[in-house]
């Protein structure tokens, strides 16, 4: 047995608080990293980076972030598309605006001009709760789309309605626009993920992630053992909105580069991210991560296997996909809330003690 | 209210050798309304520094209640609340819980979907105030702030003897040791006052023993002030130094166990109302 936590004692409780407490993992971790970062961009190319690397990295940002709000604080979200065009618009605007500005700072801009409108949007959590407060968030997602469908000015009154994003550059690369290649992009939006992955590994880890699990919850005991339960659902909202705005100017900016409102932050963003949460698990940030892996990579491999290789048609596979993510999604509710994340950790813990459970 | 002002000059020592000092809390004219139910009538007591005083009462007499007005759950119609000499203007649970009030819940009330440590961690918000900005960080102060407070939940583990549970998630607790748990997380805070809803309530007589000597201890060790309502008269007459006796939102009794226990009223509202 390679993996094992047995005869791994933790002596101190800084290094019992660690991420990765098992040694195996760090080193799994640390590796993956290093090959993300020094082995993937030498091999990347525009398929890789397109169908499955950079939507992986972006919906990884908005994932982690809808996690905070809904599996971490409770408070169900259905307006993330709408949260995401917030994002993406700003960063446009800021794009056009200020040409000279940094391309991280308009994608910046987009996640604070987010933030604030997620908190507008949240303030309503503190009198209403569950089915409601998801109405709530469901028509921001409806107004928003439709806002920037009918105010011209965010769009820079162009002909077709689109936004698209002009060519800006980091260090000398081009990272958005045509010339922009696939190793710039992927490094770009990994860079992201992995510092907004870190800094929602540390919020969550301490004092504010039990503030919010405290609300999720109980939140009449959070409130008397000492959590404000209006700044506990504030920031929630606010940290979650700005990576969920983050996400959103970098699907425009990088991944995409032209958009139409409706069709690239439309509802089905919204379910998209909830599915992913859901599927890897709520409350989780690695779970944030292998939910949006696994939403991004199956309909390629599935594509990949009923249609290339059984030989079926598109359409077919398509609903084929449905099918499998409706019963996972169902199964993922009813079997295990806390998801991927959590059956990786029952292995864990069998395997660990193995061969002696006891 | 008279007799508690003369009682915040005095400083008396308990039959078996503890202080017990001026008052810290004290509740004046307390009346508290529910549409037409009067849960509590103009209730006067005081809790003194150091003391393990005891509300009892049949079910629904608003011993609940009262626990819920002095952390500020509930907010009552009339009446005064004085804390730390000071009265209390109106305020928000949270913010009575950072001055030191911290307690337990009659029906269990933890965080479900986390551990036992996360959960007494939980109750040591009030001294972790660290800003979101260096948590994000976490390296450097967070991470001290969170070392610094997981030594002192880590000796509440110790204390209540709950080391073996410390990573497992509460929900699947039985039932004495997430009373046990609960009892952490409001230890944890380190209160001066510390409110107990029947903390024994189903529990059977090895884990009410358990408890009794837990809540003995915390008053003894850390001197720690501890209002509890409790069904059971004789783990009453154990614990308490003095006790109120509630009956239908009034209050019928108040003094020491032998004075509370030979007290007529208090005799013909138990008749009948069996005090398991
Ligand atoms: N939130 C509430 N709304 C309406 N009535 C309440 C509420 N809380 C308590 N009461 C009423 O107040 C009375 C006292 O209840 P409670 O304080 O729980 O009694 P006890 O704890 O002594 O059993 C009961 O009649 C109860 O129905
Ligand atoms: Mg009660």
């Amino acid at each position: 047995m390679l993996y094992r936590e047995a005869g791994d004692f933790k002596v101190s409780y800084q290094a019992d608080q660690q991420t990765f407490p098992i040694r195996f993992d760090r080193l799994f971790f640390w590796a993956l990293l290093a090959s993300a970062y020094f082995v993937v961009p030498f091999f990347i190319n525009d398929y890789w980076a397109n169908a499955v690397l950079l939507p992986f990295l972006i919906y990884g940002v908005a994932s982690i972030g809808l996690n905070i709000l809904t599996g971490y604080c409770g408070q169900v979200s259905l307006g993330s598309g709408g949260f995401m065009a917030v994002g993406a618009y700003t960063c446009y605007k800021m794009m056009t605006a200020f040409p000279d500005l940094n391309l991280a700072f308009c994608i910046l801009a987009g996640g604070v001009t987010t933030a604030i409108v997620g908190i507008m949007f949240g303030l309503p959590s503190l009198r209403i709760k569950g089915f409601y407060l998801a109405v709530v968030t469901l028509a921001a997602q409806f107004f928003l789309v439709w806002m920037f469908n009918k105010v011209p000015w965010f769009y820079n009154y162009s002909a077709t309605g689109m936004i698209s994003s002009p060519e800006r550059t980091m260090f000398g690369y081009a990272i958005t626009g045509p010339n922009a290649t696939p190793a710039a992009t992927y490094l770009f939006c990994l860079t992201f993920l992995v510092v907004l992955a870190f800094l929602g590994r540390n919020l969550t880890r301490g004092s504010v992630g039990r503030k919010w699990m405290a609300i999720r919850d109980m939140d009449i005991a959070a409130e008397i053992i000492g959590v404000n339960p209006l700044m506990a659902k504030i920031t929630a909202f606010g940290v979650s909105s700005f990576y969920v705005g983050v996400a959103g100017a970098m699907i425009f900016s990088v991944y995409l580069g032209a958009v139409e409102v409706t069709e690239a932050f439309g509802i089905q963003k919204s379910f998209l991210l909830l599915f992913m949460i859901i599927i890897g698990g709520l409350g989780s940030i690695l779970g944030s991560l292998v939910g949006a892996a696994f939403m991004v990579l199956m309909p390629v491999l599935l594509k990949n296997i009923m249609v290339n290789s059984f030989g079926w048609a598109i359409d077919i596979a398509a609903h084929f996909e449905f099918i499998i993510i409706g019963g996972l999604i169902v199964f993922f509710l009813i079997v295990e809330p806390h998801g991927l994340a959590q059956l990786w950790r029952i292995i864990k813990e069998k395997m660990r003690l193995w061969p002696f459970p006891h | 209210m008279t007799v508690s002002q003369d009682a915040a000059v005095q400083e008396t020592i308990t039959p078996d050798g503890r202080t017990i000092g001026g008052v810290l809390m004290e509740m004046r004219n307390i009346t508290l309304r529910f549409g037409g139910v009067v849960a509590i009538e103009d209730i006067s007591f005081d809790i003194r520094q150091g003391e393990i005083r005891a509300i009892i009462g049949p079910n629904g007499a608003g011993k609940s209640s009262m626990l819920n007005v002095i952390n500020g759950f509930y907010h009552p119609q009339d009446g005064e609340v004085w804390y730390k000499g000071a009265i209390r203007g109106p305020m928000r649970p949270h913010q009575i819980a950072a001055q030191g009030i911290a307690r337990t819940f009659q029906n269990i009330a933890l965080f479900h979907g986390m551990s036992t440590l996360d959960n007494i961690m939980t109750g040591r918000l009030t001294h972790m105030k660290t800003g979101m900005l260096s948590q994000s960080v976490w390296f450097g102060r967070a991470q001290r702030e969170e070392t610094e407070n997981r030594a002192f939940a880590e000796r509440i583990i110790d204390f209540l003897e709950i080391q073996s549970i410390r990573k497992t998630p509460v929900g699947r607790l039985p039932y004495g040791l997430q009373k046990r748990v609960e009892l952490g997380r409001a230890l944890a805070a380190e209160p001066s006052l510390l409110l107990l809803d029947e903390p024994m309530a189903g529990m059977n007589v090895e884990e009410k023993e358990d408890m009794s000597r837990f809540i003995l201890d915390v008053n003894d060790e850390f001197g720690t002030t501890i209002a509890l309502i409790e069904h059971d008269m004789g783990v009453v007459m154990d614990l308490a130094d003095r006790v109120v006796v509630m009956d239908y939102g009034r209050k019928i009794g108040d003094g020491s166990p032998e004075e509370v226990r030979n007290n007529k009223a208090v005799i013909d509202a138990y008749l009948g109302v069996s005090s398991d």
